[in-house]
């Protein structure tokens, strides 16, 4: 368990890291990241069961997916401020001969990555395999994935959804990253998405809403409901009220900085309301 | 000239049901995941003697493959099975990520590959697969050409570490390899030895190519037969050598010509010794409805059109 200051603290360097990032290379997508970041954060340092080192099997140990793998620079800084990798690695974020690609893959070999991720839609079905190979293995350590809203527009989600709550894999929470932002603009206008309660509960799935999910303490009550809800017959599903750009007020409540990265004096401002805290890479 | 007896006809599905029984039995690892259509991929005695490890997907084949790679994690090794065409083109993108390009130990199985499938027509054929599973980094394709092959080759793909497309077939083909054989992935199986042309044959077309020799070889041609069952790594070495020899090549497969195990062929010949090749595939077409015979008949997928097409080759040597 951590204490809410000290993650806190994570989540403003982790914010830091992402913007210095996508500023480098002028690209990458700022603001879903920067939407997950306390969410990833607490998952990492205090609601997940991890193993010391990487292990690609991740026997007796929770494990995570990135679905939507065009957040991968709040993936890349939770990794490697955990420890994963050494955070200097950063600064080659989406440069060539890299092991931090634009998306996740496991071809570089990063540690903390299991199965590339960037072509949506293919995390939940991955997530289900591996939770049902640790019923297989007797593990009951639990499988956790992280999807975007806007990504269950894919067809294949709802096929994992219905097979997920058929077989009664209930070692698995899918958290959705519900922003209600994508590239083209509000869920609403590019294809609404309805009641994803509703939707998720007819297919039988528990589903349990963090209202504000950029609050630490609110993150870390919801998870611990969803945990208590798992291995009751159902997969668990957590609507994660984010807010895309959280922490800086220049990419808050709006889609445009989905993929887009800051201009010098941007970076500046964004930095200037996140003082760095553990230390820049 | 060796001959080759038909030892009785059976459909190469049913020699990967009977590998996967025997998997079963001596491989824990081993997982099976099937897109309703269990019986057509003779996969239910795995069902029936492993129901924790056999996973009824329901119609959801893009699931299916990504369930699959998620299973690797945790040391699987997940056997899908369902038809060629819902195996590869369905679930491109799927299988291209999270198998291919994330690496993972995940057997794609492949039944009714081909124009054989017959009247179900061209929804169901596929005659691009192959083309498109070469084409992905990584990736192992075999097609093999008999029950006891098909049964060999997939005991041999769970002890290979990797992501394999292993495709076979719907009707009943003549089973002339050897019962129990060993089955070496990316090494090509001599069956004929021949000087006038060599003709490299995959799948079903291979008992055809043997069917040609003889006829050939009645017509004072020698011919040697090649089985070529792993495409990819396709066995240059043997190709070439076997060219060396004869200097012409006829290559069959029940596969369009793009994208084939011919044009494999063609690059190796290019690159280290240009030689005439002929090809018995189809001609960038859909099949269509049909018994299998009539189907290989009208499509030039059989003993004749590679006796035609083994003529064609010698004369332009």
């Amino acid at each position: 368990m951590s204490d809410n200051k000290s993650l806190e603290n994570l989540v403003t360097q982790v914010r830091r890291d992402i913007l210095r990032m996508v500023h480098k290379v002028n690209s990458g997508h700022p603001g879903g990241s920067l939407g997950c970041a306390e969410f990833l954060v607490t998952l990492y340092n205090d609601i997940m069961k991890l193993n010391d080192g990487f292990d690609m099997d991740g026997k007796n140990e929770d494990v995570f997916f990135l679905s939507n793998g065009h957040i991968s620079p709040v993936i890349y800084s939770v990794l490697a401020r955990r420890g994963y990798f050494p955070v200097e690695e950063l600064n080659t974020f989406r440069l060539l001969d890299s092991r931090l690609q634009g998306h996740p893959t496991t071809h570089e070999g990063l540690p903390g990555i299991r199965i590339a991720s960037g072509s949506l839609g293919q995390g939940m079905s991955v997530a289900i395999g591996t939770a049902l190979t640790k019923k297989l293995n007797g593990d009951d350590h639990l499988v956790y994935s992280l999807h975007g809203d806007g990504e269950l527009q894919e067809g294949q989600v709802w096929e994992a959804a219905m097979y997920a709550a058929g077989n009664n894999v209930d070692n698995y929470i899918a958290t959705i990253d519900y922003n209600q932002k994508q590239i083209d603009g509000a869920t609403d206008d590019v294809l609404p998405l309805g009641s994803l309660t509703a939707k998720f509960e007819a297919f039988g799935w528990d589903v349990l809403e963090i209202t504000d999910g950029n609050n630490i303490q609110a993150i870390k009550d919801g998870m611990a409901e969803a945990k208590a809800r798992t291995g009751k017959g159902k997969p668990v599903c957590v609507l994660l009220h984010t807010e895309m750009g959280n922490g800086v007020d220049f990419m808050m409540h709006t889609h445009a900085w989905h993929g887009k990265a800051p201009n010098d004096e941007q970076l500046e401002s964004a930095l200037a309301q996140n003082p760095e805290t553990l230390g820049d890479y | 000239m060796k001959k080759y007896t038909n030892t009785g006809s059976k459909d190469t599905r049913s020699g990967f049901g009977d590998g996967l029984t025997e998997l079963g039995k001596t491989n824990p690892n081993v997982v099976a995941l099937c897109a309703d259509l269990t019986g057509s991929l003779k996969m239910d005695d795995f069902k029936n003697n492993h129901p924790e490890r056999f996973f009824q997907i329901g119609i959801a084949e893009a699931n299916m493959i990504g369930i699959a790679a998620g299973m690797t994690i945790g040391g699987k090794i997940p056997f899908t099975g369902t038809f060629a065409n819902f195996s590869t083109g369905r679930v491109y993108d799927q299988i291209r990520q999270s198998v291919a390009y994330s690496d993972k130990n995940v057997k794609i199985c492949a039944s009714h590959a081909g124009i054989t499938l017959g009247e179900d027509g061209a929804t169901h054929q596929i005659l691009e697969d192959i083309g498109l599973m070469k084409m992905l980094p990584g990736m192992t394709v075999i097609n093999t050409c008999d029950y006891n092959q098909t049964k060999a080759a997939t005991l041999a793909i769970a002890a290979h570490h990797g992501p394999v497309y292993l495709r076979f077939g719907r009707p009943k083909v003549a089973n002339f390899t050897p019962e129990n054989q060993k089955f070496e992935i990316g090494k090509a199986v001599q069956l004929t030895e021949g000087t006038d042309v060599t003709i490299i044959a995959t799948g079903h077309l291979v008992w055809e190519a043997l069917q040609a020799a003889e006829t050939l070889e009645a017509a004072g041609i020698s011919a040697e037969v090649i089985n070529i069952h792993t495409i990819k790594p396709l066995d240059e070495e043997a190709i070439l050598n076997s060219v060396a020899k004869t200097g012409c090549v006829v290559t069959a497969e029940e596969h369009n010509f793009l994208g084939g195990l011919g044009e494999s062929v063609a690059r190796t010949l290019a690159l280290h010794q240009p030689t005439p090749q002929e090809f018995v595939a189809t001609n960038d077409t859909f099949g269509e409805s049909g018994t299998p015979a009539q189907l290989m008949e009208k499509y030039g997928l059989n003993a004749a059109a590679i006796v035609k097409a083994s003529q064609k080759v010698i004369a332009r040597k």
